[in-house]
Parts: structure tokens; C-alpha cells; sequence
């Protein structure tokens, strides 16, 4: 043992032997409950929203720069690839945003018992799928 | 199986540990990704509305939209939080997954500094469009 970080992984048997730590069961072995998967999706969404970053920037750099530009934007966003990044976008953002304030709501000391774990997961699932629905039949009727 | 360790080093792992101080930068990290994602909440509705309402205009509307007082300083808000946010979560995401000490520092540093030259490009694009 070299690494301080050994150090919370070596421990003594009942025999007095050095033994290395099991490692807790991993991911494959669980059946999925929702809270894992709610988990995972707050970060895949939010490694998502960087490319979502990405658009923005592009969107408002190419409309400080060139009348060419700002059309090459729009363009690319009304064609299907560009629909699909704006929905996949919107998706995320909304999932994003429910589930942080499920986790604001947690770092603030609520809803850690069982029964809410599960209703306010269920929440977030619908919330977004009602609000990102709702974004487009208002974005679509606009167009 | 991993072979049986051994304690080669006359330390105790807590006397190892100890005068180390706080891993990283103690709380600060956790606590501004809290504190912008607070901010996000209604920044990011605001900006939600303001895009529907955008939908099918012109550059010239853009313009127009971005010199009033509100947006300009709303998206500039927007645009901090965001890209702070984005660097804070995607070097918490290669902390957990990439092991590889080069190849983590490297890609967190990698990170941080494109979310902060994108942030850039678009705070000087806001106040071009607006000022």
C-alpha cells in the first residue's frame, strides 16, 4: 500500500490478516428501480446539454456575425437532424431541470423517505414528458 | 484476486490521511454548482419563453429582442451559469469514470477552458447583438 487512497480499502480479518475490501455489488446486478435510472439520466442529460451549449453558442455568435450566418443557423435547425437536436435539447433541458430541483429539494434535507423517493421520481418523468410535448405543440403552432 | 496487501510504509492509513486538508477545494465546488443551478431554474424557463416567442424571426428581430435592457443582462446571467454549471458537472462525470491521472487532469483542463472561451464568444456576441 503506496496510495493514500488504499487506505479506506485495506482492513483486518477476524483472524488479524490484511485483506483488501470487497467491492459491493455492481450495477448489473440490480434490477433497475427508477431512482437509478433517474440517476443516470441527470448526468447523461447533463453531458447532453454541453452540445446543447454548443448550439446556443453558435445561434448567438452567427447572429453577431453575418446576416449568411445567422441564415445557416436557422437553416440547419429547421432541417430533421436539426429538429431532432432542438427536441432531443428541449427533452434533456426539461428532465435536467426536474430532476435538479429534486436534488436542490434533497441537499436541502427533503423528501429522502421511500414512498416520496419514488412519487417525486414518477414526478419527474412526468413533468417532462408533459412539458417538452407542451413546448412543441406551442413551438409548432407558432411555426 | 488481488494478491494480499501489504503495509510497506510505517504510518497508520489515518496518519497517512491526516494534514492533507480537504480533498480538492473543500466545499466550494459542490457549493457553486448548487448555487447555479439555483440560478438556472428561472433563468432557464425565462430563456425556454423567450425562444418559443423567437421562433421563425429574423436576425433583425434578434437585434431588436437583445437591445432591450431585460435580455441583454438575462442571457449574459444566463451564459455565466450555464458554462459554470456545464464545466462544474463535466469535471465532477471525468473525476468518477476517467482513472488514468494524465488523461483526467487533461480532459478536465481541456473542459474548463473550452466552456470558458465558449462563455466568452457568447457574452461578446450578447453585447454586440445588443449594444
Amino acid at each position: 500500500m503506496r496510495d493514500v487512497r488504499d487506505a479506506l480499502m485495506v482492513a483486518r480479518n477476524s483472524d488479524d490478516k490484511l485483506i483488501r475490501r470487497p467491492l459491493s455489488p455492481h450495477l448489473q446486478v440490480y434490477r433497475w428501480p427508477i431512482s437509478m435510472m433517474l440517476s443516470i439520466g441527470h448526468r447523461v442529460t447533463g453531458v447532453g446539454l454541453g452540445i446543447g451549449a454548443l448550439l446556443l453558442t453558435w445561434w448567438l455568435v452567427a447572429a453577431a456575425v453575418s446576416d449568411d450566418a445567422f441564415d445557416a443557423v436557422q437553416g440547419f435547425l429547421a432541417t430533421p437532424i436539426g429538429l431532432l437536436l432542438l427536441f432531443g435539447w428541449t427533452l434533456a433541458l426539461f428532465f435536467h431541470l426536474f430532476a435538479g430541483i429534486r436534488h436542490l429539494a434533497w441537499d436541502a434535507g427533503y423528501g429522502f423517505d421511500k414512498p416520496w423517493y419514488d412519487r417525486s421520481g414518477w414526478a419527474v418523468v412526468i413533468a417532462t414528458a408533459l412539458a417538452t410535448v407542451l413546448l412543441w405543440i406551442i413551438g409548432l403552432a407558432v411555426w | 484476486m488481488a494478491k494480499t496487501p501489504q503495509v510497506d510504509i510505517m504510518r497508520s492509513p489515518l496518519g497517512r490521511a491526516r494534514g492533507l486538508g480537504a480533498a480538492k477545494a473543500g466545499a466550494v465546488h459542490w457549493w457553486m454548482q448548487r448555487l447555479t443551478s439555483l440560478a438556472l431554474v428561472p433563468l432557464t424557463l425565462w430563456f425556454l419563453c423567450a425562444m418559443v416567442r423567437m421562433i421563425g424571426s429574423t436576425r433583425d428581430d434578434v437585434v431588436y429582442w437583445m437591445a432591450g435592457p431585460l435580455p441583454i443582462v438575462l442571457m449574459i446571467a444566463l451564459v455565466i451559469a450555464t458554462f459554470h454549471h456545464l464545466q462544474a458537472g463535466m469535471q465532477v462525470v471525468i473525476e468518477d469514470y476517467v482513472t488514468r491521472d494524465w488523461l483526467r487532469i487533461g480532459s478536465i483542463l481541456l473542459v474548463k477552458a473550452l466552456c470558458i472561451l465558449l462563455a466568452l464568444a457568447c457574452i461578446v456576441s450578447v453585447l454586440r447583438l445588443g449594444l
